[in-house]
């Protein structure tokens, strides 16, 4: 990768080091935000239908967690993967794992608090019918959350969002290893940082267009599913 | 073979529910047993709604008493209700009714497809229950709840948005119903709608129970001059 190659040339060479970078920036978010979702749903789903003590703190708390700042969330996944912290024999820290486990963190309230309000407003409109039909605690939960799929293919989207354009967690707890644990983000605040302007370019155009081409596919998804079942 | 257990007869005793300050069912007391549908007919905000939920169980009493077949407490597994504004489950017109199947153990493509055909809706089970027209969910509504393969069927005011040729085929399914053996318990705006349908009328008014009688004798001889206004078109307020 060379400063003078122009950041079209490299996007369409199909350079092998960027491509490595964008393959590794994908393969985390994406793991995140599975790892986000199978927590997040059932959380959101849960607190949607269960009235306990303390339950709107809960919620504002949640809420307040949507704006954490990645570089926080990388901070307290540092301290419990560092060699010293309580998680520091999984010798996880500098890994692709560790940026997995700390965007995870920064999803999860964003997937938790959006299902959260999905699933409630749907309880509002199902909770007769569901009540006459005699459907138990777990069955609610499971019949609300299949029936918002569509809605919820949009929470995760803001949470793939999220994941994708974040670099302060990644950068702290990866460390931006060049071939390990360099994504499209942490490259492009390097670049820049070194002055490889089509290079940083490159990779902001690239993630630019997998973010794009992948909520597209989510709408596509969405249109169609809303066509065929309603 | 064990005879399955009835929620008949279902016998209200003095069912009061209040809301703070406000009663919305004062003191009701009233009987519903294997037979013709019984219709209720009240203005809006007479309890209507409030009485059919609390039969249903979904509401609890303020105080009075409920039984179901002689027990308090009786699971709602024979009974079903259409609310006025039936909710769709996002999803196929069959899949509404295999939902509720499901939720009774007994999950069965054809009886789905029975279902579909009683209440006029064959061949459409691929169609989006949301997608339908206002007519045909209710007709929907009607095949989900009848998968509960009910022993009594609350219906509240399943035609009052709908056309004539709607409200037609509705009644038909009513009749059809009730010919069937289950018991339908429905509120209704229209004394057209009770005069049809009704084997007896209950008046309600401002939560009470004004007047209770058989169709026939309800609008022949009225006994409460409540009654008498309503028959005659007079606005109870």
């Amino acid at each position: 990768m060379t400063g003078e190659m122009s950041a079209l040339q490299l996007v369409l060479t199909g350079d092998p080091a960027l491509y490595a970078v964008v393959r590794l920036s994908l393969l985390v978010s994406l793991s995140a935000v599975l790892c986000a979702a199978l927590i997040g749903i059932p959380l959101g789903a849960l607190l949607a239908l269960t009235r306990f003590p303390g339950r709107e703190g809960v919620i504002v708390v949640l809420n307040a967690l949507m704006g954490l700042p990645p570089v926080v969330a990388g901070l307290a996944i540092y301290l419990l993967l560092s060699r010293s912290g309580p998680l520091g024999t999984l010798g996880l820290l500098f890994t692709p794992g560790a940026m997995v486990i700390a965007q995870t963190l920064l999803v999860t309230p964003i997937i938790a608090a959006l299902t959260r309000q999905t699933v409630e407003d749907l309880w509002l409109e199902y909770r007769d019918e569901l009540a006459a039909l005699g459907v138990g605690p777990l069955g609610r939960v499971a019949t609300l959350v299949w029936d918002a799929r569509f809605s919820l293919v949009t929470v995760l989207l803001a949470g793939f969002g999220r994941a994708a354009a974040e670099v302060g967690a990644i950068i702290v707890v990866g460390g931006n290893i060049e071939g390990f644990t360099r994504t499209m983000t942490t490259a492009i605040a390097l670049e820049t940082s070194k002055g490889d302007l089509p290079l940083a370019i490159g990779l902001g155009l690239v993630l630019i267009a997998i973010v794009v081409v992948i909520n597209a596919l989510a709408w596509g998804a969405r249109r169609a599913g809303e066509r065929y079942v309603g | 073979m064990r005879a399955p257990f009835s929620d008949l007869p279902l016998v209200l005793t003095e069912a009061t529910i209040a809301a703070g300050p406000v009663t919305i069912l004062d003191k009701v007391s009233l009987m519903f047993d294997a037979g013709p549908p019984t219709l209720l007919v009240g203005p809006n905000g007479s309890g209507k709604t409030t009485l059919l939920r609390a039969a249903m169980g979904l509401l609890p009493l303020t105080s009075g008493r409920i039984s179901w077949g002689g027990r308090d407490n009786a699971s709602p597994a024979r009974r079903a209700i259409v609310f006025q504004r039936p909710v769709m489950l996002r999803r196929s017109a069959a899949a509404n009714i295999g939902y509720a199947l499901a939720a009774t153990d007994t999950p069965h493509a054809q009886r789905i497809d029975e279902l579909l055909a009683l209440v006029g809706l064959a061949g459409m089970g691929n169609r989006p229950a949301r997608r339908l027209s206002g007519g045909e969910q209710q007709r929907l509504a009607l095949a989900r709840a009848l998968a509960r393969d009910p022993a009594i069927l609350f219906l509240d005011e399943p035609t009052a948005s709908l056309d004539p040729a709607s409200t037609k085929a509705i009644e038909d399914i009513v009749r059809d119903v009730a010919a069937r053996g289950v018991k339908v318990v429905m509120s209704t705006h229209d004394l057209g709608q009770a005069r049809r349908l009704g084997g007896d009328v209950a008046l309600l008014h401002r939560g009470r129970l004004i007047e209770h009688a058989p169709a026939e004798e309800f609008f022949a001889q009225p006994r409460t001059k409540e009654a008498r206004d309503f028959i005659a078109g007079e606005l109870l307020v």
